[in-house]
């Protein structure tokens, strides 16, 4: 799926780098917690979080992760989202919890990553 | 040798955090390392740098690129670790709540380190600190 068609799925509002909405992702991993995701990560896959400080962009920006939505309207802390803009990473937020979001986004063809 | 740095860590600032591993990272890219090594080289200094941060009193992180491997030296000065076996098993942690809620202390830091280096090296002292080697090949 692009990042605009999961944008859509989650009725998600852009918070940062709206260009990059024709990118495709076909692989999503939810986490509060980073170290899981930096353990688990190993392709460009989607970040579903309720972590708004900067460490869930860190996070994304050494794994490439291509987007990062953060779930239940939770506004990502300022230099997050500063830090977001600096590095083009694509931010969502989508007002679903992470179980609604994630449930949603499988429904629509995005799937878990592969565990080493 | 391509790139020979070092880089101090401050201890308790996590709004730095990263900024070590980011910089790092940048380095790399403009090498052109390829994408997979470069993951697993950011995740573990990453990790390192998180470490310094939440659980030593400061430290360095020295970083050396030559033509065939990265070098990644993580040392503190810091209360070192009495345990590294418990230490190096998943989920064990001493990380406090306030660290928890900004996404660490899971207790994987170690583990994953190890398992993304192509060699790992930890040693400890009690009461002075803690030095982890892990080297890349490229
Ligand atoms: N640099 C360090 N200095 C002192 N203790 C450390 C250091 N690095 C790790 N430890 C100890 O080892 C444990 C496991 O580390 P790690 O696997 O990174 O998990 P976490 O950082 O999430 O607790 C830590 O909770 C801590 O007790
Ligand atoms: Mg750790």
């Amino acid at each position: 799926m692009t990042i605009q068609e999961i944008a859509t799925v989650l009725d998600a509002k852009w918070l940062s780098c709206p260009e990059e909405g024709q990118r495709e992702i076909s692989t999503a991993f939810a986490s509060d917690m980073m170290s899981d995701v930096l353990a688990c990560v190993t392709e460009d896959t989607l970040l579903l979080t309720g972590l708004v400080n900067s460490q869930s962009v860190r996070t994304c920006e050494m794994l490439d992760v291509p987007c990062v939505v953060f779930v239940r309207d939770k506004e990502p802390l300022g230099d997050a989202l500063a830090l977001a803009r600096e590095i083009g990473l694509p931010a969502l937020k989508t007002p679903y919890t992470m179980f609604e979001a994630c449930a949603r986004l499988y429904m629509a063809g995005l799937r878990p990553v592969e565990l080493g | 040798m391509i790139i020979k740095e070092t880089y101090p860590v401050k201890a308790d600032d996590m709004t730095c955090a990263g900024d070590v591993s980011a910089r790092i990272k940048r380095h790399m890219k403009r090498l052109g390392i390829p994408s997979s090594i470069m993951r697993r080289v950011s995740v573990c200094t990453y990790e390192a740098e998180i470490n310094l941060v939440i659980h030593s009193d400061g430290g360095q992180i020295d970083f050396e690129i030559s033509e065939d491997r990265i070098l990644v030296r993580a040392r503190d000065v810091g209360p070192g670790i009495p345990d590294i076996d418990k230490a190096m098993t998943e989920g064990w942690s001493t990380a406090s709540n306030e660290v928890r809620n900004m996404g660490f202390g899971a207790g994987m830091g170690l583990p994953n380190m190890k398992r993304n280096a192509d060699d790992f090296h930890i040693s400890s002292v009690v009461g002075e600190g803690t030095d982890i080697s892990m080297i890349f090949n490229i």
